[in-house]
């Protein structure tokens, strides 16, 4: 086993960069994994609106959704590229261990990516000359292998939260390994459901809020109300689904990973009747700064009485356990994510009762504001949920098992540095490059729509949905398009 | 067990090598294609070509970490601990490639399309070359359990003269294809342009695998002798045969069988490599059998593997066969109702 006496003080030089690269590049990353995950179904679904009914508008919003995901999918390939190398880059020992008990979780990922990767390919190059409901069909496995994807994510991530599948020889090597319950692990269930649904709710709230934007600066067409209302109906009702998967996740916690829990809550030691703390900093001395304290709470959420007992921290050596500093982050990043969950709670609820009220869309500018930030404020969650589960876990990589500081590369700390430095001027560069391209795209459809706004109103576009095209050169196509202003 | 996920991994390597070995060969000649007039068409076809597949493509490389990951844990944790330099180096020329690719599509303005065009090309260029570097320092046993990195470990002349012949290899792969694919586009000036260049690269494999045999005879002495003997030196000579083929298939102009016979020898070498290793994972110092990871895992990454046969296996058919048939086309700015913006120049 590894000795339980390693000093914090003594962890080495390249711990740090190494962190703060995986940090950064996975980060990123993320950003884009909801959209990788849902914009496909919520694209299918706007795709079979059009061709159901005939519908020029979602056929053309679908089509610029494919449009966008060629890029975005692209981008995202090549960030996920990066976190594959990483494993060995930064983390070789944890590989090196433990590769053959959990890996095979990422074997079922990059099997599911390869197919999500032709399919993208068909769908996306598919539009001019397949057959419309062909085109469509051969789309439909996409959101499964999304799926499928983030099943083999999860399973590799769940595993390093609650390890097993595996036993302990004398050298303190794993045997036995029993794959299937190395990828059923017990947070899995939790985690894989909790994810999916935040990936779809938050392409949903995204995609929604793009066009929430475009309605408060008064473009209040059937375009927008369609690009508004399939994604954000999408979004609306799987947010209770989330508020009750995410308080599942955290009860799973509470049972599975106690001292993950005792960080997410600043619980210092060890009681009964314990107090919820909203905010607040946690000392290293165990006091709490700031924060509102509501008596009983945290007993109550977690166990549904306020006699549970909930671990603290300080039931751990202070070398098991995240240090104050990394307490109070997951902590906050908790809190934030729960406040904007409850938030979007609220405003799903608005939505809701417009429509059972009104049959319609909510008037008031103010749901379009509130709209509007929900994208953001939902990647924001994205990003607080996964710092909450990885932040929480630490000093573990492999918890209680593998301690991040023994899965490190022997690689000196001043390469990492540079190659952090490197990292991060790329990918401030592609991510921006990124948006430009995407925004450039939207200025040159809304100029379009514009344009031929009322001289094409009468026009359905009986030419465009599919059908072979002579002009293929890129050259050709900028001028030909003109033409329809 | 451990020996057939050995074997599943340098499959996995070779259709890497002949995938993402086109794409990297088709930046190669985006590179050199010349200035934005001369290069425009050569530069056309590049994207369209690639554009499709790419992604597809290069999702193989994911797929050979991952087995190598699984399947042999330790050699893996001494490859990324020994070769880190150029590993690093070479998932940042994934990045500013993918994203240079991807970004020039859309974009109209000629500055921006030159340089994400520049960033996609040089990429191109510098990624296989390291990845052959690691390759080429692998199989000069340089790499070893608790090997900590070191330049030796892949700027030596083996690792250099594998990482030249990849792209050698890619340059003539991506030729090869764009010859046909400019006989599929109809792009008929194009197809003796890259039917030259394929030959040119095929003469470079030739010139460097000569250089090599001496150089790399004492320096990799374990896999020098396991190509030139047995089973290593008949499939060697048989991608020599299909390579030849290919540049007689090229000089008679008949463009039907190319790039298969040009994917078998590029498949067929690496199939050699891995013939010649045998049986370690890393020359001479660890074996197939010591690297294995657990044995149920093995079971399980082989039926893993059968499942995503059957499952890849045919989208993969179904997207070649309706790309090849010219089924794939990208949407059009009149498709998705663009017009010009302000300062679009293309």
């Amino acid at each position: 086993m590894f000795s339980t006496a390693v000093l914090l003080a003594s962890t080495p030089d390249q711990l740090l960069p190494a962190r703060e690269l995986m940090a950064f590049t996975l980060a990123s990353h993320i950003l884009l994994v909801p959209f990788g995950v849902a914009l496909p179904f919520i694209t299918l679904l706007m795709h079979h609106r059009g061709l159901r009914r005939n519908d020029a508008v979602a056929l053309k919003l679908a089509r610029r959704w494919s449009a966008v995901m060629a890029v975005q999918f692209a981008i995202g390939i090549i960030t996920g590229t990066v976190l594959s190398f990483e494993f060995g880059l930064l983390w070789p020992g944890m590989m090196g261990r433990w590769g053959d008990v959990f890996g095979l979780g990422f074997g079922v990922e990059a099997w599911a990516f390869f197919l999500e990767a032709v399919l993208i390919a068909i769908y996306l190059y598919g539009w001019r000359r397949l057959k419309p409901w062909t085109h469509f069909w051969l789309a439909v496995p996409l959101p499964l292998a999304a799926l499928m994807g983030a099943f083999g994510i999860i399973a590799a991530n769940s595993w390093m939260n609650t390890p097993q599948g595996f036993r302990l020889d004398a050298q303190g090597n794993p045997v036995d390994v029993d794959v299937r319950q190395a990828i059923f692990t017990p947070m899995f269930g939790p985690e894989y459901w909790h994810f999916v649904v935040a990936m779809l709710l938050t392409a949903g709230y995204v995609v929604a809020g793009v066009y929430a934007v475009g309605w408060l600066r008064g473009r209040r067409d059937r375009y927008h109300r369609l690009g508004f209302t399939v994604p954000f109906t999408v979004a609306a009702i799987l947010t209770p689904v989330q508020f009750m998967l995410g308080d599942s996740a955290a009860r799973a916690v509470f049972h599975k990973q106690p001292i993950k829990f005792a960080a997410t809550e600043i619980v210092w030691k060890t009681d009964t009747h314990v107090p919820e703390y909203m905010f607040g900093r946690l000392n290293s001395d165990g006091t709490i700064s700031g924060g509102l304290r509501i008596p009983q709470l945290d007993s109550i959420l977690a166990g549904f009485k306020p006699s549970t007992q909930v671990t603290g921290l300080t039931s751990v050596p202070a070398a098991d356990r995240p240090t104050a500093v990394q307490a109070t982050i997951a902590h906050w990043a908790f809190d934030i994510m729960v406040t904007i969950g409850s938030l979007l709670i609220l405003l799903a609820l608005w939505y809701a009762w417009s429509w059972w009220r009104h049959r319609d869309n909510p008037r008031g500018r103010w749901f379009y504001r509130c709209a509007a930030i929900a994208g953001v404020a939902c990647l924001v969650t994205v990003e607080c949920g996964w710092i909450t589960t990885e932040v929480g876990r630490q000093p573990w990589i492999v918890y209680q098992h593998m301690r991040v500081s023994d899965a490190v590369t022997d690689t000196a700390a001043g390469s990492l540095w540079a190659m952090l430095g490197i990292v991060i001027v790329v990918y401030v560069a592609v991510f921006g490059a990124f948006l430009a391209v995407v925004l450039k795209m939207r200025t040159r459809w809304r100029i379009a729509d514009e344009g031929s706004g009322a001289a094409s109103a009468g026009l359905p576009e009986a030419d465009t949905p599919y059908g072979p095209r002579s002009e293929t050169e890129p050259a050709a196509s900028g001028h030909t398009s003109g033409g329809a202003s | 067990m451990a020996e057939f996920i050995a074997w599943v991994l340098v499959l996995a390597i070779a259709a890497y090598a002949c995938a993402g070995g086109t794409d990297y060969g088709a930046g190669f000649w985006d590179l050199l294609a010349g200035g934005a007039d001369r290069g425009k068409r050569p530069r056309w076809l590049i994207d369209h070509a690639m554009a499709p597949v790419w992604e597809a493509n290069n999702v193989w490389l994911i797929f050979v970490l991952v087995i190598m990951w699984t399947g042999f844990p330790t050699m893996f944790q001494a490859v990324f601990s020994a070769m880190w330099l150029p590993l690093a180096l070479a998932a940042v020329g994934l990045v500013l490639r993918g994203a240079g690719f991807a970004l020039r599509k859309p974009t109209r303005r000629l500055a921006q399309r030159r340089i994400y065009g520049a960033m996609f090309a040089i990429s191109s260029l510098v990624t296989p070359f390291f990845l052959g570097a690691v390759l080429g320092g692998i199989a000069s046993g340089r790499v070893k359990v608790g090997t900590t990195a070191s330049t030796d470990a892949w700027a030596n002349a083996t690792s250099v003269l594998v990482g030249l012949l990849a792209i050698a290899a890619t340059a003539f792969l991506g030729a090869v294809f764009l010859c046909s694919d400019a006989l599929r586009f109809g792009a008929h000036d194009l197809v003796d342009y890259f039917r030259v260049r394929a030959l040119i690269a095929f003469g470079a494999v030739v010139v460097l695998a000569l250089i090599a045999l001496p150089v790399t005879h004492d320096d990799a002495r374990y896999v020098w002798d396991g190509l030139t003997e047995g089973l290593g030196l008949l499939l060697i000579i048989l991608a020599a045969v299909c390579g030849l083929a290919t540049v007689l298939l090229l000089l008679r102009r008949s463009h039907g069988w190319t790039r298969y016979t040009s994917v078998a020898s590029v498949a067929l070498t690496v199939g050699a490599w891995g013939c010649a290793q045998r049986p370690y994972v890393l020359p001479t110092s660890l074996t197939v059998a010591e690297a294995a990871g657990a044995a149920h895992t093995l079971r399980w990454l082989v039926i893993v593997t059968a499942i995503a046969i059957v499952l890849v296996g045919p989208a993969l058919v179904v997207l070649y066969r309706l790309d090849t048939m010219g089924e794939l086309e990208e949407l059009t700015d009149s498709d998705t109702g663009a017009v010009r913006a302000t300062g679009d120049n293309l």
